[in-house]
Protein backbone atom coordinates (compact mmCIF):
# COMPACT_ATOMS: atom_id res chain seq x y z
CA UNK A 1 0.00 0.00 0.00
CA UNK A 2 2.79 2.33 0.97
CA UNK A 3 4.47 1.57 -2.34
CA UNK A 4 1.41 2.62 -4.33
CA UNK A 5 1.16 5.82 -2.29
CA UNK A 6 4.77 6.54 -3.04
CA UNK A 7 5.02 5.54 -6.69
CA UNK A 8 1.44 6.10 -7.75
CA UNK A 9 1.64 9.84 -8.44
CA UNK A 10 4.87 9.56 -10.39
CA UNK A 11 3.39 6.76 -12.47
CA UNK A 12 0.44 9.05 -13.14
CA UNK A 13 2.86 11.70 -14.43
CA UNK A 14 4.36 9.41 -17.02
CA UNK A 15 1.18 7.47 -17.82
CA UNK A 16 0.13 9.72 -20.75
CA UNK A 17 3.57 9.39 -22.33
CA UNK A 18 3.74 5.66 -21.68
CA UNK A 19 0.38 5.22 -23.41
CA UNK A 20 1.33 7.45 -26.35
CA UNK A 21 4.77 5.90 -26.86
CA UNK A 22 3.32 2.44 -26.23
CA UNK A 23 0.69 2.82 -28.93
CA UNK A 24 2.46 5.03 -31.45
CA UNK A 25 5.88 3.43 -31.25
CA UNK A 26 5.61 -0.14 -30.02
CA UNK A 27 2.01 -0.84 -31.01
CA UNK A 28 2.57 0.45 -34.52
CA UNK A 29 5.85 -1.43 -34.89
CA UNK A 30 3.92 -4.55 -33.92
CA UNK A 31 1.28 -3.86 -36.56
CA UNK A 32 3.94 -3.25 -39.19
CA UNK A 33 5.57 -6.57 -38.35
CA UNK A 34 2.20 -8.36 -38.53
CA UNK A 35 1.50 -6.69 -41.88
CA UNK A 36 4.90 -7.80 -43.15
CA UNK A 37 3.95 -11.47 -42.66
CA UNK A 38 0.58 -11.30 -44.37
CA UNK A 39 -0.46 -13.42 -47.33
CA UNK A 40 -1.72 -11.35 -50.24
CA UNK A 41 -3.47 -12.52 -53.40
CA UNK A 42 -4.34 -9.90 -56.01
CA UNK A 43 -7.81 -9.70 -57.56
CA UNK A 44 -6.50 -11.38 -60.68
CA UNK A 45 -5.53 -14.37 -58.55
CA UNK A 46 -1.77 -13.82 -58.55
CA UNK A 47 0.01 -14.44 -55.25
CA UNK A 48 1.63 -11.12 -54.49
CA UNK A 49 3.00 -12.06 -51.09
CA UNK A 50 3.41 -15.73 -50.15
CA UNK A 51 3.09 -14.87 -46.46
CA UNK A 52 5.35 -15.44 -43.45
CA UNK A 53 9.08 -15.31 -43.95
CA UNK A 54 8.48 -15.96 -47.62
CA UNK A 55 7.72 -12.24 -47.90
CA UNK A 56 11.16 -11.48 -46.53
CA UNK A 57 12.83 -13.93 -48.90
CA UNK A 58 10.95 -12.31 -51.76
CA UNK A 59 12.10 -8.79 -50.93
CA UNK A 60 15.69 -9.75 -50.12
CA UNK A 61 15.88 -11.64 -53.41
CA UNK A 62 14.56 -8.65 -55.33
CA UNK A 63 17.32 -6.95 -57.32
CA UNK A 64 15.69 -3.55 -56.79
CA UNK A 65 15.97 -3.98 -53.02
CA UNK A 66 19.56 -5.20 -53.29
CA UNK A 67 20.37 -2.14 -55.35
CA UNK A 68 18.80 0.07 -52.65
CA UNK A 69 20.84 -1.70 -49.96
CA UNK A 70 24.04 -1.18 -51.93
CA UNK A 71 23.19 2.51 -52.30
CA UNK A 72 22.59 2.74 -48.57
CA UNK A 73 25.94 1.13 -47.84
CA UNK A 74 27.84 3.57 -50.09
CA UNK A 75 25.91 6.53 -48.71
CA UNK A 76 26.50 5.50 -45.11
CA UNK A 77 30.23 4.87 -45.49
CA UNK A 78 30.88 8.23 -47.16
CA UNK A 79 28.46 10.15 -44.96
CA UNK A 80 29.87 8.75 -41.70
CA UNK A 81 33.50 9.05 -42.78
CA UNK A 82 32.96 12.57 -44.14
CA UNK A 83 31.21 13.99 -41.09
CA UNK A 84 33.68 12.38 -38.70
CA UNK A 85 36.71 13.66 -40.62
CA UNK A 86 35.46 17.23 -41.10
CA UNK A 87 33.87 17.36 -37.66
CA UNK A 88 37.07 16.31 -35.95
CA UNK A 89 39.26 18.49 -38.17
CA UNK A 90 37.18 21.61 -37.50
CA UNK A 91 37.08 20.86 -33.79
CA UNK A 92 40.88 20.47 -33.78
CA UNK A 93 41.28 23.77 -35.64
CA UNK A 94 39.06 25.55 -33.12
CA UNK A 95 39.74 23.82 -29.85
CA UNK A 96 42.86 25.72 -28.82
CA UNK A 97 41.06 28.98 -29.23
CA UNK A 98 41.31 31.31 -32.22
CA UNK A 99 40.09 34.84 -32.78
CA UNK A 100 36.59 34.81 -34.14
CA UNK A 101 35.93 31.31 -32.87
CA UNK A 102 32.24 32.08 -32.41
CA UNK A 103 31.92 33.21 -36.02
CA UNK A 104 33.57 30.09 -37.41
CA UNK A 105 31.49 27.88 -35.12
CA UNK A 106 28.28 29.52 -36.31
CA UNK A 107 29.28 29.20 -39.95
CA UNK A 108 30.07 25.51 -39.60
CA UNK A 109 26.86 24.88 -37.68
CA UNK A 110 24.37 26.89 -39.71
CA UNK A 111 23.56 24.17 -42.30
CA UNK A 112 22.21 22.14 -39.38
CA UNK A 113 19.41 24.68 -38.85
CA UNK A 114 18.22 24.31 -42.44
CA UNK A 115 15.78 21.54 -43.33
CA UNK A 116 16.93 18.68 -45.53
CA UNK A 117 14.23 19.66 -48.01
CA UNK A 118 15.43 23.25 -48.32
CA UNK A 119 19.05 22.12 -48.56
CA UNK A 120 18.06 19.50 -51.10
CA UNK A 121 16.52 22.13 -53.38
CA UNK A 122 19.84 23.97 -53.57
CA UNK A 123 21.97 20.86 -53.85
CA UNK A 124 19.82 19.41 -56.61
CA UNK A 125 20.93 22.36 -58.68
CA UNK A 126 24.54 22.31 -57.44
CA UNK A 127 24.85 18.62 -58.32
CA UNK A 128 23.46 18.94 -61.84
CA UNK A 129 25.05 16.26 -64.00
CA UNK A 130 25.50 18.36 -67.17
CA UNK A 131 29.14 18.91 -68.13
CA UNK A 132 31.13 20.90 -70.66
CA UNK A 133 29.23 23.68 -72.38
CA UNK A 134 25.93 22.94 -70.66
CA UNK A 135 27.46 22.68 -67.22
CA UNK A 136 25.69 24.38 -64.34
CA UNK A 137 26.13 24.27 -60.59
CA UNK A 138 29.29 22.73 -59.19
CA UNK A 139 30.49 21.54 -62.59
CA UNK A 140 30.38 25.13 -63.84
CA UNK A 141 32.18 26.33 -60.73
CA UNK A 142 34.90 23.73 -61.30
CA UNK A 143 35.32 25.08 -64.83
CA UNK A 144 35.76 28.60 -63.51
CA UNK A 145 38.46 27.32 -61.19
CA UNK A 146 40.26 25.54 -64.00
CA UNK A 147 39.41 22.13 -62.60
CA UNK A 148 37.31 20.93 -65.53
CA UNK A 149 38.65 17.40 -65.24
CA UNK A 150 36.97 17.13 -61.83
CA UNK A 151 33.50 17.55 -63.33
CA UNK A 152 31.23 14.70 -62.44
CA UNK A 153 27.78 13.34 -63.13
CA UNK A 154 27.50 13.27 -59.30
CA UNK A 155 24.68 11.09 -58.03
CA UNK A 156 23.09 10.56 -61.45
CA UNK A 157 25.26 7.72 -62.69
CA UNK A 158 27.87 5.19 -61.67
CA UNK A 159 28.16 2.33 -59.24
CA UNK A 160 29.29 4.62 -56.43
CA UNK A 161 26.88 7.43 -57.27
CA UNK A 162 25.58 7.63 -53.72
CA UNK A 163 28.97 8.93 -52.60
CA UNK A 164 27.91 12.20 -54.27
CA UNK A 165 24.57 12.12 -52.46
CA UNK A 166 26.55 12.07 -49.24
CA UNK A 167 28.14 15.45 -50.05
CA UNK A 168 25.11 17.58 -49.05
CA UNK A 169 24.58 15.35 -46.01
CA UNK A 170 28.18 15.90 -44.94
CA UNK A 171 27.70 19.64 -45.52
CA UNK A 172 24.68 19.63 -43.22
CA UNK A 173 25.98 17.54 -40.32
CA UNK A 174 29.75 18.01 -40.04
CA UNK A 175 29.15 21.08 -37.90
CA UNK A 176 27.11 19.01 -35.48
CA UNK A 177 29.94 16.51 -35.08
CA UNK A 178 32.37 19.43 -34.68
CA UNK A 179 30.21 20.78 -31.84
CA UNK A 180 30.22 17.38 -30.15
CA UNK A 181 34.00 17.03 -30.35
CA UNK A 182 34.52 20.64 -29.33
CA UNK A 183 32.49 20.18 -26.18
CA UNK A 184 34.53 17.04 -25.55
CA UNK A 185 37.83 18.90 -25.84
CA UNK A 186 36.58 21.69 -23.60
CA UNK A 187 35.43 19.16 -21.02
CA UNK A 188 39.02 18.01 -20.45
CA UNK A 189 40.66 20.06 -17.74
CA UNK A 190 43.61 22.26 -18.65
CA UNK A 191 45.56 20.71 -15.79
CA UNK A 192 45.89 17.50 -17.76
CA UNK A 193 47.40 19.32 -20.71
CA UNK A 194 49.81 21.23 -18.48
CA UNK A 195 50.78 18.04 -16.67
CA UNK A 196 51.52 16.28 -19.96
CA UNK A 197 53.58 19.27 -21.15
CA UNK A 198 55.53 19.39 -17.90
CA UNK A 199 56.27 15.70 -18.35
CA UNK A 200 57.82 16.61 -21.70
CA UNK A 201 55.10 15.32 -24.02
CA UNK A 202 55.09 16.80 -27.51
CA UNK A 203 51.85 18.28 -28.83
CA UNK A 204 51.39 15.17 -30.96
CA UNK A 205 51.82 12.88 -27.96
CA UNK A 206 49.49 15.07 -25.96
CA UNK A 207 46.70 14.47 -28.48
CA UNK A 208 47.55 10.84 -29.09
CA UNK A 209 47.82 9.70 -25.46
CA UNK A 210 45.93 12.25 -23.37
CA UNK A 211 43.16 13.95 -25.34
CA UNK A 212 41.96 11.46 -27.98
CA UNK A 213 41.41 8.54 -25.59
CA UNK A 214 39.05 10.72 -23.55
CA UNK A 215 37.07 11.60 -26.66
CA UNK A 216 36.27 8.03 -27.62
CA UNK A 217 32.83 8.01 -25.89
CA UNK A 218 31.91 11.13 -27.89
CA UNK A 219 33.26 9.59 -31.07
CA UNK A 220 31.08 6.54 -30.41
CA UNK A 221 27.89 8.53 -29.95
CA UNK A 222 28.74 10.67 -32.98
CA UNK A 223 29.13 7.46 -34.97
CA UNK A 224 25.76 6.15 -33.79
CA UNK A 225 24.00 9.44 -34.46
CA UNK A 226 25.31 9.85 -37.99
CA UNK A 227 25.02 6.15 -38.77
CA UNK A 228 21.38 5.89 -37.82
CA UNK A 229 20.57 9.19 -39.56
CA UNK A 230 22.06 7.81 -42.73
CA UNK A 231 19.87 4.72 -42.57
CA UNK A 232 16.76 6.86 -42.07
CA UNK A 233 17.71 9.41 -44.69
CA UNK A 234 14.70 10.20 -46.83
CA UNK A 235 14.02 13.94 -47.13
CA UNK A 236 17.33 14.84 -48.74
CA UNK A 237 17.23 12.05 -51.33
CA UNK A 238 13.59 12.72 -52.15
CA UNK A 239 14.32 16.40 -52.53
CA UNK A 240 17.44 15.99 -54.68
CA UNK A 241 16.58 12.99 -56.82
CA UNK A 242 12.79 13.32 -56.91
CA UNK A 243 10.16 10.81 -55.85
CA UNK A 244 10.86 8.05 -58.37
CA UNK A 245 14.59 7.88 -58.76
CA UNK A 246 15.80 4.29 -59.09
CA UNK A 247 19.38 5.53 -59.37
CA UNK A 248 19.38 7.15 -55.94
CA UNK A 249 17.04 4.69 -54.26
CA UNK A 250 17.66 3.53 -50.69
CA UNK A 251 15.33 1.35 -48.56
CA UNK A 252 13.73 4.42 -46.96
CA UNK A 253 12.74 5.93 -50.33
CA UNK A 254 11.88 2.52 -51.79
CA UNK A 255 9.37 2.11 -48.97
CA UNK A 256 7.58 5.25 -50.18
CA UNK A 257 7.51 3.93 -53.76
CA UNK A 258 6.17 0.58 -52.52
CA UNK A 259 3.38 2.35 -50.67
CA UNK A 260 2.26 4.90 -53.23
CA UNK A 261 3.46 3.69 -56.62
CA UNK A 262 3.34 -0.07 -56.33
CA UNK A 263 0.45 0.00 -53.82
CA UNK A 264 2.09 -2.90 -52.05
CA UNK A 265 1.76 -2.23 -48.33
CA UNK A 266 3.04 -5.71 -47.45
CA UNK A 267 6.34 -5.25 -49.27
CA UNK A 268 6.60 -1.79 -47.71
CA UNK A 269 6.08 -3.35 -44.28
CA UNK A 270 8.76 -5.97 -44.92
CA UNK A 271 11.14 -3.24 -46.05
CA UNK A 272 10.31 -1.07 -43.02
CA UNK A 273 10.76 -3.99 -40.62
CA UNK A 274 14.15 -4.83 -42.11
CA UNK A 275 15.16 -1.18 -41.83
CA UNK A 276 14.12 -1.17 -38.19
CA UNK A 277 16.20 -4.30 -37.59
CA UNK A 278 19.23 -2.73 -39.29
CA UNK A 279 18.93 0.37 -37.11
CA UNK A 280 18.27 -1.70 -33.97
CA UNK A 281 21.41 -3.78 -34.55
CA UNK A 282 23.35 -0.52 -34.47
CA UNK A 283 21.51 1.25 -31.67
CA UNK A 284 20.38 -1.36 -29.13
CA UNK A 285 23.88 -2.50 -28.06
CA UNK A 286 24.80 1.17 -27.72
CA UNK A 287 21.75 1.97 -25.57
CA UNK A 288 22.36 -1.06 -23.35
CA UNK A 289 26.04 -0.23 -23.03
CA UNK A 290 25.38 3.45 -22.27
CA UNK A 291 22.69 2.88 -19.72
CA UNK A 292 24.50 0.06 -17.99
CA UNK A 293 27.71 1.98 -17.53
CA UNK A 294 25.78 5.03 -16.42
CA UNK A 295 24.17 3.14 -13.58
CA UNK A 296 27.49 1.81 -12.25
CA UNK B 1 30.06 7.18 -20.94
CA UNK B 2 28.53 9.77 -18.71
CA UNK B 3 30.10 12.59 -20.71
CA UNK B 4 27.66 12.09 -23.53
CA UNK B 5 24.67 11.93 -21.25
CA UNK B 6 25.36 15.03 -19.19
CA UNK B 7 22.94 17.89 -18.86
CA UNK B 8 22.91 20.69 -21.42
CA UNK B 9 26.17 22.53 -21.34
CA UNK B 10 27.40 25.21 -23.65
CA UNK B 11 30.82 24.97 -25.20
CA UNK B 12 33.20 26.86 -22.98
CA UNK B 13 35.56 29.25 -24.68
CA UNK B 14 39.17 28.19 -24.70
CA UNK B 15 41.25 29.76 -21.98
CA UNK B 16 43.61 32.44 -23.22
CA UNK B 17 47.11 31.15 -23.52
CA UNK B 18 49.93 33.29 -22.32
CA UNK B 19 52.89 31.21 -23.51
CA UNK B 20 55.22 32.87 -25.96
CA UNK B 21 54.84 31.51 -29.44
CA UNK B 22 57.80 30.17 -31.37
CA UNK B 23 58.20 30.74 -35.10
CA UNK B 24 56.96 27.29 -36.09
CA UNK B 25 53.98 27.83 -33.83
CA UNK B 26 53.25 31.11 -35.60
CA UNK B 27 53.25 29.51 -39.01
CA UNK B 28 51.06 26.75 -37.62
CA UNK B 29 48.60 29.40 -36.47
CA UNK B 30 48.63 30.99 -39.92
CA UNK B 31 47.88 27.61 -41.47
CA UNK B 32 45.12 27.14 -38.94
CA UNK B 33 43.41 30.38 -39.99
CA UNK B 34 43.95 29.62 -43.65
CA UNK B 35 42.21 26.27 -43.28
CA UNK B 36 39.38 27.74 -41.23
CA UNK B 37 38.69 30.45 -43.79
CA UNK B 38 38.94 27.90 -46.61
CA UNK B 39 36.35 25.61 -45.00
CA UNK B 40 34.13 28.53 -44.05
CA UNK B 41 34.05 29.64 -47.69
CA UNK B 42 33.10 26.12 -48.82
CA UNK B 43 30.34 25.82 -46.23
CA UNK B 44 28.95 29.23 -47.18
CA UNK B 45 29.00 28.60 -50.95
CA UNK B 46 25.39 27.28 -51.16
CA UNK B 47 24.22 30.28 -49.12
CA UNK B 48 25.96 32.63 -51.54
CA UNK B 49 24.25 30.95 -54.47
CA UNK B 50 20.87 31.20 -52.72
CA UNK B 51 21.29 34.90 -52.03
CA UNK B 52 22.51 35.99 -55.46
CA UNK B 53 19.91 33.91 -57.29
CA UNK B 54 17.01 35.06 -55.11
CA UNK B 55 17.69 38.70 -56.01
CA UNK B 56 17.80 38.17 -59.77
CA UNK B 57 14.83 38.97 -61.93
CA UNK B 58 13.00 35.73 -62.89
CA UNK B 59 12.84 36.91 -66.50
CA UNK B 60 16.54 37.69 -66.78
CA UNK B 61 17.82 34.63 -64.94
CA UNK B 62 20.16 32.40 -66.87
CA UNK B 63 21.65 29.17 -65.58
CA UNK B 64 24.96 29.86 -67.27
CA UNK B 65 25.55 33.05 -65.27
CA UNK B 66 24.04 31.73 -62.05
CA UNK B 67 27.28 32.10 -60.10
CA UNK B 68 27.60 35.84 -60.83
CA UNK B 69 26.11 38.59 -58.74
CA UNK B 70 22.95 40.05 -60.27
CA UNK B 71 23.26 42.97 -62.71
CA UNK B 72 20.14 44.55 -61.32
CA UNK B 73 18.46 43.72 -58.04
CA UNK B 74 14.94 42.41 -58.20
CA UNK B 75 12.67 41.25 -55.39
CA UNK B 76 10.17 39.60 -57.74
CA UNK B 77 11.42 36.16 -56.74
CA UNK B 78 10.95 36.98 -53.07
CA UNK B 79 7.46 38.35 -53.70
CA UNK B 80 6.41 35.26 -55.61
CA UNK B 81 7.94 32.90 -53.06
CA UNK B 82 6.20 34.77 -50.25
CA UNK B 83 2.85 34.56 -52.03
CA UNK B 84 3.23 30.85 -52.59
CA UNK B 85 4.57 29.98 -49.14
CA UNK B 86 2.85 32.41 -46.77
CA UNK B 87 -0.18 30.20 -45.93
CA UNK B 88 2.07 27.19 -45.32
CA UNK B 89 4.42 29.33 -43.23
CA UNK B 90 1.50 30.18 -40.95
CA UNK B 91 0.54 26.52 -40.69
CA UNK B 92 4.12 25.50 -39.88
CA UNK B 93 4.37 28.20 -37.24
CA UNK B 94 1.18 27.02 -35.55
CA UNK B 95 2.17 23.37 -35.77
CA UNK B 96 5.75 23.75 -34.55
CA UNK B 97 4.73 26.08 -31.69
CA UNK B 98 1.99 23.87 -30.27
CA UNK B 99 3.89 20.63 -30.79
CA UNK B 100 7.04 21.95 -29.15
CA UNK B 101 5.21 23.36 -26.11
CA UNK B 102 3.22 20.20 -25.43
CA UNK B 103 6.04 17.71 -25.95
CA UNK B 104 8.35 19.88 -23.82
CA UNK B 105 5.81 19.83 -21.01
CA UNK B 106 5.38 16.05 -21.23
CA UNK B 107 9.16 15.70 -21.39
CA UNK B 108 9.49 17.79 -18.26
CA UNK B 109 7.05 15.58 -16.33
CA UNK B 110 8.78 12.42 -17.53
CA UNK B 111 12.27 13.75 -16.96
CA UNK B 112 11.34 14.68 -13.40
CA UNK B 113 10.05 11.18 -12.67
CA UNK B 114 12.97 9.40 -14.34
CA UNK B 115 15.51 11.59 -12.55
CA UNK B 116 14.00 12.26 -9.15
CA UNK B 117 10.92 10.19 -8.36
CA UNK B 118 11.71 6.79 -9.81
CA UNK B 119 9.26 3.92 -9.62
CA UNK B 120 10.10 0.22 -9.92
CA UNK B 121 10.93 -0.43 -13.57
CA UNK B 122 11.30 3.24 -14.43
CA UNK B 123 14.78 2.69 -15.81
CA UNK B 124 13.49 0.11 -18.27
CA UNK B 125 10.67 2.43 -19.33
CA UNK B 126 13.23 5.19 -19.84
CA UNK B 127 15.39 3.02 -22.08
CA UNK B 128 12.30 1.96 -24.06
CA UNK B 129 11.49 5.65 -24.53
CA UNK B 130 15.04 6.29 -25.74
CA UNK B 131 14.77 3.61 -28.38
CA UNK B 132 11.72 5.47 -29.71
CA UNK B 133 14.07 8.29 -30.62
CA UNK B 134 16.13 6.15 -32.99
CA UNK B 135 13.45 4.22 -34.84
CA UNK B 136 13.13 4.81 -38.57
CA UNK B 137 9.66 6.32 -38.91
CA UNK B 138 9.04 4.08 -41.90
CA UNK B 139 8.47 1.33 -39.35
CA UNK B 140 5.38 3.06 -37.92
CA UNK B 141 4.16 4.93 -40.97
CA UNK B 142 1.78 2.33 -42.44
CA UNK B 143 -0.33 1.79 -39.29
CA UNK B 144 -0.10 5.49 -38.47
CA UNK B 145 -1.52 6.45 -41.82
CA UNK B 146 -4.24 3.80 -41.52
CA UNK B 147 -5.20 5.06 -38.06
CA UNK B 148 -5.37 8.66 -39.26
CA UNK B 149 -7.68 7.64 -42.11
CA UNK B 150 -9.92 5.82 -39.64
CA UNK B 151 -10.07 8.84 -37.36
CA UNK B 152 -10.77 11.14 -40.30
CA UNK B 153 -13.77 9.01 -41.26
CA UNK B 154 -15.36 10.13 -37.97
CA UNK B 155 -13.73 13.53 -37.56
CA UNK B 156 -13.23 15.13 -40.97
CA UNK B 157 -11.55 18.18 -39.44
CA UNK B 158 -8.68 16.00 -38.26
CA UNK B 159 -6.31 16.49 -41.16
CA UNK B 160 -3.26 18.48 -42.07
CA UNK B 161 -1.86 20.44 -39.19
CA UNK B 162 -3.73 18.77 -36.28
CA UNK B 163 -2.43 15.39 -37.47
CA UNK B 164 1.14 16.65 -37.62
CA UNK B 165 0.82 18.31 -34.21
CA UNK B 166 -0.15 14.96 -32.72
CA UNK B 167 2.75 13.18 -34.48
CA UNK B 168 5.38 15.69 -33.44
CA UNK B 169 4.14 15.66 -29.86
CA UNK B 170 4.26 11.88 -29.64
CA UNK B 171 7.55 11.32 -31.45
CA UNK B 172 9.12 14.27 -29.63
CA UNK B 173 8.47 12.75 -26.21
CA UNK B 174 11.66 10.62 -26.14
CA UNK B 175 14.15 13.41 -26.87
CA UNK B 176 12.40 15.88 -24.53
CA UNK B 177 12.34 13.27 -21.78
CA UNK B 178 16.05 12.62 -22.23
CA UNK B 179 16.96 16.31 -22.17
CA UNK B 180 14.89 17.00 -19.04
CA UNK B 181 16.06 13.89 -17.23
CA UNK B 182 19.68 14.89 -17.78
CA UNK B 183 18.93 18.46 -16.84
CA UNK B 184 17.13 17.63 -13.60
CA UNK B 185 19.75 15.05 -12.65
CA UNK B 186 22.31 17.84 -12.25
CA UNK B 187 20.22 20.99 -11.76
CA UNK B 188 17.98 19.75 -8.94
CA UNK B 189 19.87 18.38 -5.92
CA UNK B 190 18.44 15.16 -4.47
CA UNK B 191 18.53 16.75 -1.00
CA UNK B 192 15.91 19.33 -1.98
CA UNK B 193 13.56 16.68 -3.34
CA UNK B 194 14.14 14.59 -0.21
CA UNK B 195 13.51 17.59 2.02
CA UNK B 196 10.24 18.32 0.23
CA UNK B 197 9.29 14.70 0.60
CA UNK B 198 10.06 14.70 4.33
CA UNK B 199 7.93 17.83 4.69
CA UNK B 200 5.06 15.79 3.32
CA UNK B 201 5.01 17.16 -0.23
CA UNK B 202 3.80 14.62 -2.76
CA UNK B 203 5.17 14.07 -6.22
CA UNK B 204 2.97 16.77 -7.70
CA UNK B 205 3.66 19.42 -5.07
CA UNK B 206 7.38 18.75 -5.35
CA UNK B 207 7.18 19.12 -9.10
CA UNK B 208 5.16 22.32 -9.17
CA UNK B 209 6.90 24.08 -6.27
CA UNK B 210 10.48 22.83 -6.43
CA UNK B 211 11.23 21.48 -9.89
CA UNK B 212 9.12 23.52 -12.31
CA UNK B 213 10.40 26.92 -11.11
CA UNK B 214 13.97 25.98 -12.07
CA UNK B 215 13.06 24.33 -15.37
CA UNK B 216 13.44 27.31 -17.68
CA UNK B 217 16.86 26.35 -19.11
CA UNK B 218 15.57 22.88 -19.90
CA UNK B 219 12.50 24.30 -21.58
CA UNK B 220 14.56 26.65 -23.72
CA UNK B 221 16.56 23.71 -25.01
CA UNK B 222 13.63 21.39 -25.71
CA UNK B 223 11.52 24.18 -27.23
CA UNK B 224 14.25 25.12 -29.67
CA UNK B 225 15.05 21.51 -30.47
CA UNK B 226 11.42 20.50 -30.98
CA UNK B 227 10.51 23.64 -32.88
CA UNK B 228 13.32 23.13 -35.39
CA UNK B 229 12.70 19.43 -35.87
CA UNK B 230 8.93 19.90 -36.31
CA UNK B 231 9.55 22.82 -38.66
CA UNK B 232 12.09 20.90 -40.73
CA UNK B 233 10.14 17.65 -40.94
CA UNK B 234 9.15 16.40 -44.35
CA UNK B 235 8.48 12.68 -43.94
CA UNK B 236 5.33 12.97 -41.80
CA UNK B 237 4.13 15.83 -43.96
CA UNK B 238 4.50 13.80 -47.13
CA UNK B 239 2.72 10.73 -45.76
CA UNK B 240 -0.05 12.47 -43.85
CA UNK B 241 -0.80 15.84 -45.50
CA UNK B 242 -1.06 17.54 -48.90
CA UNK B 243 0.78 20.66 -50.15
CA UNK B 244 -2.46 22.58 -49.52
CA UNK B 245 -2.89 21.67 -45.86
CA UNK B 246 0.67 20.70 -44.99
CA UNK B 247 3.69 22.55 -43.61
CA UNK B 248 6.10 24.83 -45.43
CA UNK B 249 8.58 22.07 -46.25
CA UNK B 250 5.90 20.38 -48.35
CA UNK B 251 4.87 23.66 -49.99
CA UNK B 252 8.51 24.41 -50.80
CA UNK B 253 8.92 20.97 -52.33
CA UNK B 254 5.86 21.67 -54.50
CA UNK B 255 7.21 25.10 -55.47
CA UNK B 256 10.58 23.64 -56.44
CA UNK B 257 9.18 20.67 -58.32
CA UNK B 258 7.51 22.54 -61.19
CA UNK B 259 8.16 21.81 -64.85
CA UNK B 260 9.86 25.11 -65.70
CA UNK B 261 11.83 25.92 -62.58
CA UNK B 262 11.79 29.59 -61.72
CA UNK B 263 15.10 29.65 -59.88
CA UNK B 264 14.95 33.13 -58.33
CA UNK B 265 11.64 32.38 -56.63
CA UNK B 266 12.68 28.84 -55.71
CA UNK B 267 15.87 30.06 -54.07
CA UNK B 268 14.00 32.88 -52.36
CA UNK B 269 11.53 30.22 -51.22
CA UNK B 270 14.33 28.17 -49.68
CA UNK B 271 15.39 31.24 -47.70
CA UNK B 272 11.82 32.10 -46.69
CA UNK B 273 11.16 28.54 -45.53
CA UNK B 274 14.44 28.42 -43.59
CA UNK B 275 14.28 31.89 -42.09
CA UNK B 276 12.44 31.03 -38.85
CA UNK B 277 14.86 28.26 -37.89
CA UNK B 278 17.82 30.39 -38.94
CA UNK B 279 16.53 33.28 -36.83
CA UNK B 280 15.95 30.97 -33.86
CA UNK B 281 19.43 29.64 -34.40
CA UNK B 282 21.13 33.02 -34.73
CA UNK B 283 19.24 34.63 -31.85
CA UNK B 284 19.45 31.64 -29.52
CA UNK B 285 22.48 29.91 -30.98
CA UNK B 286 24.04 29.31 -27.60
CA UNK B 287 21.01 27.32 -26.46
CA UNK B 288 20.73 25.61 -29.80
CA UNK B 289 24.21 24.26 -29.28
CA UNK B 290 23.24 23.13 -25.78
CA UNK B 291 20.35 21.30 -27.38
CA UNK B 292 22.73 19.58 -29.72
CA UNK B 293 24.96 18.60 -26.84
CA UNK B 294 22.19 17.09 -24.80
CA UNK B 295 20.82 15.43 -27.87
CA UNK B 296 24.14 13.75 -28.28
CA UNK B 297 22.78 10.40 -27.24
CA UNK B 298 20.29 10.74 -30.06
Amino acid sequence: MKGIRRWGPSLLFVAPSIILVGVFVYGFIGRTVVESFSHVVTRSGRTRAPGGFGNYAQLIGDSRYQHALWNLLVLTVVFVAGTMIFGLLWALLLERGVNGEGVFRSIFLFPMAVSFVAAGVVWRWLLSPAQGENAVGLNKLLQYMGLSQLQSSWWSAGRFNMAAMAIPAVWQLSGYIMALFLSGFRGISTDQREAARVDGATELQLYRYVLFPQLSPIALSALIIVGHMSMKMFDLIYSIAGPNSYTAEVPATLMWAQMFQLNDATAAAVNATLLLIIVAVLVVPYLIYTNRSEKG
Amino acid sequence: MSTTMTAPATIAMAPRRRRRRSRSEKSLTALQYLLLVFFAVIVLTPLYLLLVTSFKSPAAFSQSTAWFVPNSFSVDGWAKAWDRLAPALGRSLLMASIASVVSSFLGSLNGYVFAKWKFPGSHLVFVLFLFGMFIPYQAIMIPLQAMMLQVQAHAPWFQGIPVLILCHIVYGIPICTLIFRNYYATAVPNEIVEAARVDGAGAFATYSRVVLPVSLPGFVVTLIWQFTSAWNDFLFALFLTTPNNGPVTYALQALAGGQNPDYPSIMAGVLVASLPTLVVYIALGKYFVSGLMSGSVK
